[in-house]
């Protein structure tokens, strides 16, 4: 039915109207794709660089989304069917090779160039330091927590919580004991997976000075019932503060974690306090123990769990807690790495003391 | 013994149904009897036997296979009864019938019903996220519900609801009397009950229903409790029954199609299902290997995912994703034929560029194999597969484009009736480039190195699969609900769905990308205190996007029960289908058309898409378009 009515819009004022709202909500989004405080912060070289990938991709794609929108607005404002309009048809435009050209063409363009962007990032951020200025930290994941394993002149030893030095090349074996982990320092931006049977790797360093001071460590691969509490802390310390934390772990004997060497452990202490050098999470953060005046509310209260229970018991608690659970509490919150993180004596001295005091 | 337990149906089907449990506790006692094993009566081997038995045992009791097992045992099996076929009450519904029209609301109401049930589940998820810490259940059970939620929705809801409307329609379309094999058809319906009774029977199970996510990555899942045989099993269903129909559709669409309808000139709607149907065929199987693979870890012991025993962990990944990538395109391609049809008929203007849009189809089929292993960027693999993935995925974005850019074409200069479904699709142009747009940067390797596992992830998702998928298939509702029930739908309630769905869904969503790059990991039920703000937000709008979808249940059930009468073509579409009564017939077409034209001639004076001839060419029932062509 062709309609011998006056043709329905201006198109030419259409299309100027549309290029100059088209110009401005792309600046306007733009602005406020790069003014939202998107990323935690940026602690490490690599950081850096990831987020300014994150900006360039903010400007290249807003205007693709104003561009659909806009046009679509536009569309609806000016060929919306009006009244009378009922039995009208548009114009039977079947296509037009001009511009299907160019919609392939100029996505096709800017797609090469983000990709060849993002493989230059990419190699910068998993570039190695020169020889011998990195250090190799083995981090296992296991039902649900990381445990963090330091070699430094010959001596071995574990610990709860990650420490790093600022300014220094820091590259992570990754290992899991069970199911598959994912090992993610949100600050630093980098993750990987922890997978049984392969070690994998990555590499960050943590800026100098920017980066001193705690970072939260996240699990970020679903690993089961404790996935959402399988959270640490990587610490990073100056470069002198690291040196003296390194001199303290490696004073003391080889294997098991820190702990005196001679002197006797004040479990107490450990219990309220936890192990400053290995990171090992003090237990009254959890428990209730009225002997420590702890009155942690996480895990079950030791004085009503533990009264009856004989050492071994309560040293199969610590070190293999989801054996056995007390009612009412769920299995894989409490770390299951004291055993890699607290030395024996700490251990025994620990279970020593439990005994001692839920037992009175 | 009573005739009601003799004849198809409910009562035979119980009757079946327990002695498919009773045959596999037999078998299994039996078989750990022979092998000397103790106990004899080991309750998970008796699970994983009866929740593969059961199912086949209840097919054949409600009816599925009475005609093969006519024909195979030499009895008469009746060709020219076709009292299975089209639905003179609400009971039919109910029954194994052939009639692919039934067999299409068959599919679209229970997918809705279990698009309610998911959506359930999230609504109990975001009040658990709703404050950090326990709200009111446990991390287990936390787990089960994200995984259930999205094994519902993904197997349960996007993937046959677009069967069932293509069920329904394509034959219409292509002017065929049903679909090629109409008793594979409704076997293949029947499976998909099974499919989500399983999967929701999983909370019964001790230990908790599956809890390692829809993507059950090894060895998480292997090691799971028995609840994860639930998914591992009921995947197998809902996977048979997707090979089933798109098996159907192909052979439908390249040997039914009516006269003179050549492939170009198909609607999109049978382009986009076409497509699809390769996708599903070549693809799916993928999934059923990566799951027997688990079943057989867990029943039997064979250590694929076992490294100690030499298994590899992350081949699961591999076979999974190779599947589970082409997947979104199966969720997504038949949503692109159904927003071409709605834009031509409601811009009253040709699609722009038919054949690009025929051919990006096709692009996408090829394409979307090469890009699984995106999903695995920060997974261990072979550092150097990341990057040829980065570059497939990227390239993907534009026979994207394409079609993006089409549809803006095919509105311009037309004239929008700005209806429901229009809405519906105008809204999906805006929401799906959105998630087009969070899928480029994904493809970006050093970007996801951080976003990946985060609510980014869950972000673009939705973006692309409720913002996507879920709003072509609300417009797809809308659009043919007058055809499918014959009544038309209460308008101002549809319009009152779309801007409550398009507003809230965009409140929700939203900001799940900033949290997201915060660094919001997914998968927790417990978050750091930083995030507590933008969590309770998104709750709150979470619970009145849910509430907006009674509107839509409303309108559906109130207009099917009372809504005026629909006319024929209430949309003054071309297409084959809006040229039948409002339902069909019960063969569709009382003379076969033929077709004369492209299906979007709008604004050309006087174009038809097919004519009919009339009653000089009766069209027996039962017999195919074809042998009637001149």
């Amino acid at each position: 039915m062709p309609e011998e009515s006056t043709p329905r819009r201006e198109r030419k004022r259409t299309v100027q109207q549309m290029v100059i709202v088209g110009v401005i909500a792309t600046a306007i989004g733009i602005a406020i794709g790069l003014s939202i405080h998107w990323f935690p912060p940026a602690d490490s070289t690599q950081a850096d660089q990831i987020d300014t990938l994150w900006d360039v991709l903010v400007i290249a794609t807003v205007p693709v989304f104003v561009l659909v929108t806009v046009i679509v607005c536009f569309s609806v404002l000016e060929f919306r069917m009006r009244p009378g309009e009922e039995n009208l048809d548009g114009p039977p435009i079947h296509g037009n090779t001009k511009l299907e050209v160019i919609w392939t063409a100029v996505p096709a363009i800017l797609i090469v160039g983000l990709v060849t962007y993002a493989y230059v990032v990419m190699r910068d951020i998993e570039e190695a330091p020169a020889a011998g200025n990195e250090r190799v930290v083995t981090v296992t994941g296991q039902q649900f927590t990381w445990t963090f394993a330091y070699n430094e002149g010959g001596k071995k030893f574990s610990t709860a919580q990650l420490y790093l030095p600022a300014g220094q090349s820091v590259k992570f074996d990754v290992k899991s004991k069970d199911v598959i982990h994912d090992f993610w320092v949100p600050d630093f931006r980098m993750k990987i997976d922890a997978v049984p049977g392969i070690t994998t790797h990555y590499r960050v360093t943590p800026k100098n000075p920017g980066a001193i001071g705690d970072h939260p460590i996240v699990c970020a691969e679903l690993c089961g019932l404790g996935h959402a509490f399988m959270r640490q802390t990587a610490h990073v310390l100056s470069k002198p503060d690291f040196d003296k934390w390194l001199q303290k772990m490696t004073a003391k004997p080889a294997g098991g974690g820190g702990g005196g060497a001679a002197a006797a452990v004040d479990a107490k202490a450990l219990f309220t306090a936890g192990d400053a050098d290995t990171g090992a999470t003090a237990c009254a953060t959890c428990h209730t123990l009225a002997d420590a005046g702890a009155k942690g509310q996480v895990g079950p209260d030791l004085d009503k769990v533990l009264k009856g229970k004989d050492a071994a018991f309560i040293k199969e608690s610590i070190l293999e807690p989801d054996k056995e659970i007390a009612p009412g509490f769920q299995p894989g919150v409490m770390p299951s790495n004291f055993g890699d993180t607290l030395s024996p004596e700490q251990v025994d001295a620990l279970v020593k003391y439990l005994s001692e005091v839920t037992n009175k | 013994m009573p005739v009601a337990l003799r004849v198809p149906g409910w009562w035979r089907a119980l009757e079946f149904t327990i002695l498919g449990v009773a045959f596999s506790y037999a078998l299994t006692i039996g078989l750990r009897a022979l092998f000397g094993y103790d106990p004899l009566l080991d309750g998970e081997a008796v699970l994983a036997v009866a929740l593969l038995l059961t199912p086949l045992f209840f097919l054949v009791g409600i009816g599925c296979f009475d005609y093969w097992f006519y024909w195979a045992s030499g009895r008469p099996t009746r060709p020219e009864d076709h009292s299975g076929h089209g639905a003179r009450s609400w009971r039919d519904y109910f029954r194994v019938n052939t009639d692919h029209k039934v067999i299409g609301v068959q599919y679209v109401v229970t997918s809705f019903f279990f698009l309610f049930v998911g959506g359930l589940l999230a609504m109990l998820m975001r009040a658990e996220l709703a404050a950090p810490g326990r709200q009111f259940v446990d991390a287990n059970t936390f787990n089960g519900l994200f995984s259930v939620h999205a094994s519902l929705l993904i197997f349960l809801f996007v993937i046959p609801v677009f069967a069932g409307l293509a069920n329904f329609v394509l034959p219409l379309m292509i002017g065929a009397p049903d679909m090629a094999f109409p008793r594979l058809n409704a076997l293949s319906y029947w499976m998909l009950p099974l499919a989500g009774t399983m999967m929701l029977l999983s909370f019964a199970a001790p230990g908790g229903s599956f809890a390692s996510g829809w993507t059950a990555y090894a060895p998480l899942s292997t090691s799971a409790p028995i609840g994860q045989e639930f998914f591992t099993i009921g995947v197998q269903f809902a996977g048979a029954s997707s090979i089933a129909t798109a098996l159907n559709f192909l052979v439908t669409i390249i040997t039914m199609r009516a006269p003179g309808m050549s492939f170009f000139r198909m609607p999109l709607l049978v382009w986009a299902n076409f497509s699809t149907s390769l996708l599903v065929v070549i693809a799916t199987p993928f999934i059923a290997a990566s799951q027997f693979f688990v079943l057989l870890d867990r029943g039997l012991g064979f250590n694929f995912f076992n490294p100690v025993k030499g298994g590899d962990v992350l081949m699961y990944q591999h076979v999974f994703w190779f599947y589970s990538h082409p997947a979104v395109y199966i969720m997504m391609l038949p949503g692109f034929g159904i927003i071409s049809e709605i834009l031509a008929v409601k811009a009253r203007k040709p699609i722009f560029g038919y054949r690009m849009m025929a051919f990006s189809l096709l692009a996408i089929v090829v394409l979307g194999f090469t890009v699984w292993a995106h999903h695995m960027f920060v997974s261990g693999m072979q550092p150097w597969i990341r990057v040829p993935m980065m570059v497939t995925t990227a390239i993907i974005a534009i026979p994207t484009g394409i079609k993006i850019f089409s549809w803006l074409a095919t509105l311009w200069r037309g004239v929008l009736h700005l209806d429901t479904p229009m809405l519906f699709a105008l809204g999906f142009l805006t929401m799906f480039t959105c998630g087009g747009i969070s899928g480029v940067m994904l493809a970006m390797i050093p970007l996801t190195i951080h976003v990946s596992d985060t609510y980014f992830i869950v972000a673009h998702i939705h973006y692309v699969l409720f913002g996507g998928s879920l709003f072509t298939i609300f417009a797809g509702v809308y659009y043919w609900f007058p055809k499918m029930t014959g009544r038309m739908y209460d308008e101002r309630l549809g319009r009152l769905h779309f801007w409550l769905t398009f507003i809230f869904f965009n409140l929700t969503f939203g900001p799940m990308h900033i949290i997201g790059v915060q660094g919001m990991p997914r998968r927790v039920y417990d978050y750091a205190d930083k995030f507590a703000t933008w969590n309770l937000v998104i709750s709150i709008f979470a619970f009145i996007l849910g509430l907006s979808t009674l509107v839509f249940a409303y309108n559906m059930i109130a207009s099917w029960r009372g809504g005026p009468r629909a006319v024929a073509n209430p949309w003054r579409a071309l297409t084959l289908e809006w040229q039948v009564s409002s339902p069909p017939p019960i063969f569709n077409f009382d003379a076969i058309p033929t077709v004369v034209g492209g299906p979007y001639e709008y604004g050309v004076p006087g174009a038809v898409h097919g004519v009919f001839k009339g009653a000089e060419v009766p069209a027996p029932a039962g017999t195919h378009a074809t042998t009637t062509a001149e």
